[in-house]
């Protein structure tokens, strides 16, 4: 490449309009190269009939034309992308004054209140059922009021829906008459509530789109990012927390009092804030997400491997708590899967799609395993409510992961597009909203309260 | 003469797929062979042509690669895959039953008009 003076001007500028492209929302680093080939295309072309490379520069970023409305395109085409577009308008990233980070405050210091509920009214008390539950709900509800004040006005399915969950999981904990304090079917319905409006909030994020495929999955994507965020803040918050009471120690006060409020507030207002990061900061965990799941993929690839050949070699599974352990492993496996399905950067399969079909295929070994051990003590000892639950849950997961494991070897030999993933993972996601349901309101029924 | 914004969109998708089901091609040749086949009429935007190529990719239709320029620059090329060839031939018989019926038409019309053009002399 020669080096005279107007072709390093030349660079110059493409760099500044390359750093210009790369700054809007919906573009991303290979879009940018993308482009760049194509307005030197243009430049070569307008040079070849005698412009300079200053006039053809001008030219051809004319041409290429007005970098706001290709990135709107851009943006239109990948869902993945588009979602942070209709969130960030108005389009300017310009100072929106203190609305917006104002109500964010408003709207973490209610989830804060909420999450305060569960240590009762006073910490003596401790949190009964039904105030973990008011807690829960109090800080969802939060979420989603954010949510609807965000994109206003609210769209009535997701403000019912949301208001009817809520509503189901309260009074299933105050009016069901269980047999006894944390009785099996209490505690089981408990866990299950946070799931079951977790998929319903889907709803409040997607707005008018819910019942599209590509709104399902930008919550997957939301979510995937709102995890990452909510890990981070939890890590600070944490050293926070213990310093300060290690500070107050050393003066001889008592920490209680301040973690006592801190921690709740902390632990639920996180949520509001991180969704907050989510939607307004975007790209420092759009790098996230991809490189943590590439991580630990083959990790827990591994981590399974070494549990089957350690299974065979002592001759089977003695703990009766195992199906709940290796639901957990189908529950982050599945983590693990989703959240690269949704976080993929387009292109060919890669090494990272291999890695990931051998992990579904080990899990799956893992389950089967796992399951046909299960089986016979069921038969031996009759079914419970947890048992029951167990495997309901591993029969969700097991589906999901059996068929995402035969999408990604339909990609792997270029049978299938990868959307095919995505799509199947956004839609699978209500069934285990609906899956979750059952267990909140259906199974405490079946089972007599017990 | 401007072809229309729709007719643009619905042709768009076959008309990609075409070229590169005449040999691998990047973003700025596939403008250019369009035009080129449109004898001008059709000049696409950017806009159209980029998120048209990574809509198709994520169909499955195409596929890309980054490579070199003979500049040295990196550039993304583009291939047909077997199922672009097939959404291809799909394009194709449908679009030649909306061509067939335009002809058809087309002819019909010139068919009435042509005797009373002459009527009128001319």
């Amino acid at each position: 490449m020669s080096v005279n003076p107007t072709e390093s001007g030349l660079d110059q500028q493409v760099g500044l309009w390359r750093e210009q492209l790369a700054k809007r929302p919906g573009v991303d680093a290979g879009d940018v190269d993308e482009l760049t080939d194509h307005l030197l295309g243009h430049v070569d072309a307008l040079e070849s009939v005698g412009l300079s490379p200053d006039e053809a520069f001008l030219v051809a970023v004319k041409r290429v034309g007005d970098q706001h409305a290709i990135a709107r395109e851009f943006a239109e085409e990948n869902s993945a992308r588009l979602w942070r577009t209709l969130v960030l308008e108005p389009e300017e990233p310009g100072p929106k004054g203190w609305r917006d980070p104002g109500a964010m405050l408003v709207f973490a210091m209610l989830a804060g209140l909420a999450a305060r509920l569960t240590f009762g009214v006073s910490m003596d008390e401790g949190g009964s059922q039904f105030t973990v539950a008011l807690a829960g709900s109090g800080v969802f509800l939060a979420l989603a009021g954010w949510f609807w004040w965000r994109r206003r006005p609210p769209v009535l399915a997701s403000v019912v829906t949301m208001l009817a969950a809520v509503a189901v999981g309260l009074l299933t904990q105050a009016f069901y008459p269980w047999r006894s304090d944390w009785a099996d079917t209490q505690f089981l319905s408990l866990m299950h509530l946070p799931i079951m409006l977790a998929v319903v909030l889907g709803i409040a994020h997607a707005r008018r789109a819910w019942r599209t495929v590509a709104a399902w999955t930008d919550y997957l994507r939301f979510v995937g990012e709102l995890v990452v965020y909510y890990a981070l803040i939890a890590l600070g918050g944490g050293v926070l927390v213990g310093l300060t009471a290690a500070l107050l120690d050393m003066l001889g006060l008592n920490p209680e009092p301040v973690i006592e409020w801190v921690v709740p507030l902390g632990v639920g207002g996180a949520i509001v804030v991180a969704a907050w990061l989510v939607e307004a900061k975007k790209s420092a965990v759009e790098n996230m997400a991809p490189v943590l799941t590439a991580v630990f993929t083959p990790l827990f690839t591994v981590l399974l491997l070494g549990f089957l050949t350690a299974m065979a070699a002592t001759g089977g599974i003695e703990d009766r708590d195992v199906l709940i352990i290796v639901d957990l492993v189908l529950v982050v496996v599945w983590g693990l899967v989703v959240f690269s399905v949704v976080s993929r950067r387009d292109g060919p399969p890669r090494l990272g799609d291999w890695l990931q079909l051998a992990l579904v295929l080990v899990t799956l070994v893992v389950d089967v395993v796992v399951l046909a051990a299960m089986a016979g003590r069921i038969q031996e000892f009759g079914a419970s409510p947890n048992k029951v639950a167990a495997l309901g849950e591993n029969l969700v997961l097991l589906v999901n992961l059996a068929w995402s494991g035969w999408l990604l070897l339909g990609f792997l030999r270029r049978r299938r597009p990868v959307l095919d993933l995505e799509r199947w993972q956004s839609r699978y996601l209500p069934v285990v909203g609906v899956w979750a349901a059952v267990v909140v309101v259906v199974l405490p029924l079946v089972f007599g309260f017990r | 003469m401007r072809v229309g914004k729709d007719l643009v969109a619905a042709s768009s998708a076959p008309l990609v797929l075409g070229v590169l089901a005449e040999g691998d091609s990047y973003g700025y040749a596939i403008i250019q062979r369009v035009a080129e086949l449109s004898r001008g009429d059709l000049e696409w935007s950017e806009g159209l042509l980029y998120p048209l190529l990574h809509r198709l990719e994520r169909q499955g239709q195409v596929e890309s690669s980054w490579g070199r320029a003979e500049s040295g620059r990196r550039r993304r090329y583009y291939r047909l895959t077997r199922a672009g060839r097939e959404a291809l031939d799909e394009h194709r018989t449908q679009w030649r039953a909306v061509n067939d019926a335009l002809t058809t038409m087309w002819d019909q019309m010139a068919r009435v008009l042509a005797p009373v053009q002459l009527a009128w002399g001319k």
